[in-house]
């Protein structure tokens, strides 16, 4: 770290997208943005796939189980990193909510083809690194870091 | 890499209208100097340009019949779709002894080697669970799309060589034992319905050269197909209904006996099924069925027919040609052994839009923002470009400028034509009756 005073001198690449609860119209959209700047950024394809897969579960969250949020994906030389954060209802039990299978969707979000509890495991699965904070009542912030090479 | 394309255009013809680079799926058309150029390391001669352009400005390369003066034994390969080119009822066996009329010593089915393919999906089946869902290789431009645009998606494709592709190899080993000729000597020549399938043969996808050795367009023989449509000649007919069925979009699937799959047809249709894989989606999906063209092959753009006609064409024959025995016995009738199926490799050619180098394509992509922020974001293709984000990325890559943007131009020359009425209004100072001498300046002259 010494020799490299300023870390802010580093290129980096920055995007941030809102997204909103129960926007079924549009979702999809953030991540579709997210992958065509990886794309535009000629990233390895198996690196855009595990962002793009990442970055379509976390929005989804928002939308299916907050009010409003947004995506925020910061690339690096090394690494790309998401953020998804919410206002919402939070996460009572982490470890459960990384269960396969674990969903408190409700039958009319079933209906749709989401709510089969693996969103969050298909995340970890995807990144790198996966940091999960919530507050019960407040919201979610999920952090993945997927590196690049 | 040299890469052959089938897809080119005839420089005389374009009119530079820009109908065609709205069409393109993987944006390979710019309009440069009034003329459509076609961006070789994007292109995956799908043929939608040529279906767009109105002044018939694009066309398909492909070889002519001349060609069978190479040649010492000749074999016609016909596609699956064909059997939709004519009016109902002409039967297999009267298309068959037409083509063969060409000027051919022998003529096969590819819908023969789509029976092989068919049993050899359903046995990668059975082997192979880990992965969902796989995709059809058959359709040779959609194999293309997903290299450039869905490089992820490789490794989906199933690893298995197209029926064109086993029907050259089956009839070739054939030919050589019952002439004794050297393989060279035997020309494949295959009736292709689409630019596609001519850059599989010219530029296969493994790498691993085709078997066929020449690909003639129906369209290019039609008519004489039409005078030569006489006498039947049933012994031509190794195919089932089933292999048959190809030839229109969910032929494979129901060839294949795949219950859990998921059906698509055209390019624009097939990209917005290849979006949903890349974000993980369709993993409860087992196989999807992909053709570029509307409709499937008897939608490609070198048959004759409507495509809508010749779909229900095929799908009549399908029904009510009888069954025949099993394939294993047919093959043995024929004399030839049951094939293995060769397994491709698909690589991954993903295009560079900006820079292979990280930094500078975050630094060329920065621009790109910045670029669009001021376009007008109409995407009208006037700067000869599909969008206005398209353009951005030229700029930013040095292949155009701003002033492409007929707009920006616009802004450009009303900032000048400002300027200019602004100079206008000035006077020299020996006629200018306003200005007052600042500071005694004239005085101390
Ligand atoms: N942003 C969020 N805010 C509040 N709760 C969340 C959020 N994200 C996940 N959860 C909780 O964690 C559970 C598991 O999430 P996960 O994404 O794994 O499955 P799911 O969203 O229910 O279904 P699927 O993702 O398969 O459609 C959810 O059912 C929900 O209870
Ligand atoms: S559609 Fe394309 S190829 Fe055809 S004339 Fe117009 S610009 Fe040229
Ligand atoms: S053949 Fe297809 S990919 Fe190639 S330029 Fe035409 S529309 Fe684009
Ligand atoms: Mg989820």
């Amino acid at each position: 770290m010494a020799e490299v005073p300023a870390m802010s001198h580093d290129p980096s690449y920055d995007l941030k997208i809102p997204v909103i609860g129960h926007d079924f119209l549009r979702a999809g959209e953030a991540a579709s943005r997210i992958k065509k700047v990886l794309q535009a950024l000629n990233l390895p394809p198996q690196v855009i796939r595990r962002a793009s897969i990442s970055a379509y579960e976390a929005e989804m969250n928002i939308i299916i189980h907050a009010y409003r949020g947004q995506l925020a994906l910061k690339v690096t030389p090394d690494a790309l990193t998401l953020v998804a954060e919410d206002e919402g209802p939070g996460i009572q039990d982490i470890d459960l909510a990384m269960q396969e299978g674990y969903s408190t969707a409700p039958d009319e979000i079933r209906e749709m083809g989401f709510g089969a509890g693996m969103g969050l495991p298909n995340i970890k699965k995807s990144a790198d690194k996966l940091t999960i904070t919530s507050t019960v009542g407040q919201g979610t912030r999920l952090e993945i870091v997927i590196r690049i090479s | 890499m040299d890469y052959f394309h089938s897809v080119r255009l005839d420089k005389e013809k374009c009119k530079g209208c820009v109908n065609c680079i709205k069409k393109c799926p993987v944006e390979a058309i710019r309009v440069r100097h009034g003329k459509a150029e076609i961006m070789e390391d994007r292109c995956i001669d799908c043929g939608e340009c040529i279906r767009a352009c109105p002044n018939h400005a694009k066309y398909a390369e492909r070889d002519s019949l001349q060609e069978l003066t190479v040649f010492e034994y000749r074999i016609a390969l016909v596609a699956p779709s064909l059997y939709g080119q004519f009016r109902e009822n002409t039967s297999p066996a009267r298309i068959l002894a037409a083509v063969k009329a060409l000027g051919f010593d022998e003529v096969c089915e590819v819908a023969l080697g789509a029976e092989i393919v068919s049993q050899a999906v359903r046995e990668y089946f059975q082997k192979n669970h880990h992965l969902r869902p796989i995709i059809s290789s058959a359709c040779p431009a959609v194999v293309r799309l997903i290299q450039v645009r869905f490089p992820a998606l490789v490794d989906h494709i199933i690893p298995l060589e197209s029926p064109m592709q086993v029907t050259a190899s089956l009839m070739r080993r054939k030919a050589m034992q019952e002439t004794g000729l050297a393989p060279e000597k035997v020309g494949i020549f295959f009736l292709s319905p689409c630019p596609a399938k001519v850059t599989a043969v010219k530029s296969p996808v493994g790498g691993v050269p085709s078997e066929v050795d020449r690909v003639l367009a129906v369209a290019d023989v039609y008519g004489r197909l039409l005078e030569n449509l006489r006498q039947e000649q049933p012994s031509l007919t190794r195919a089932d209904r089933l292999g048959i069925g190809w030839g229109a979009s969910g032929g494979e699937v129901a060839a294949a006996g795949i219950e859990n799959a998921l059906i698509v047809d055209g390019i624009h249709n097939v990209i917005s099924v290849l979006e949903e894989i890349e974000l993980g989606r369709l993993v409860d999906i087992d196989f999807i069925e992909a053709q570029a063209c509307p409709g499937g092959c008897v939608g490609g753009i070198l048959n004759v027919n409507n495509r809508f006609v010749a779909g229900v064409r095929l799908r009549h024959l399908v029904r009510d040609l009888p069954a025949r025995e099993p394939l294993s016995e047919r093959l043995a009738a024929f004399g030839v052994p049951m094939p293995k199926v060769p397994e491709i490799k698909v690589e991954p050619r993903p295009i560079v839009r900006l820079d292979r180098n990280l930094r500078r394509a975050m630094e060329k992509l920065q621009q790109v923002q910045a670029l669009i922020e001021h376009l007008p974001g109409l995407d009208c293709g006037s700067c000869g470009a599909p969008t206005c984000r398209a353009l951005a990325e030229d700029i930013a890559v040095g292949k155009a400028l701003e002033t492409d943007c007929i707009f920006k131009l616009r802004e450009k020359i009303m900032a000048l034509a400002q300027e200019t009425y602004n100079l206008a209004q000035l006077v020299p100072p020996a006629m200018d009756q306003n200005r007052t001498p600042k500071g005694g300046e004239r005085d101390a002259t």
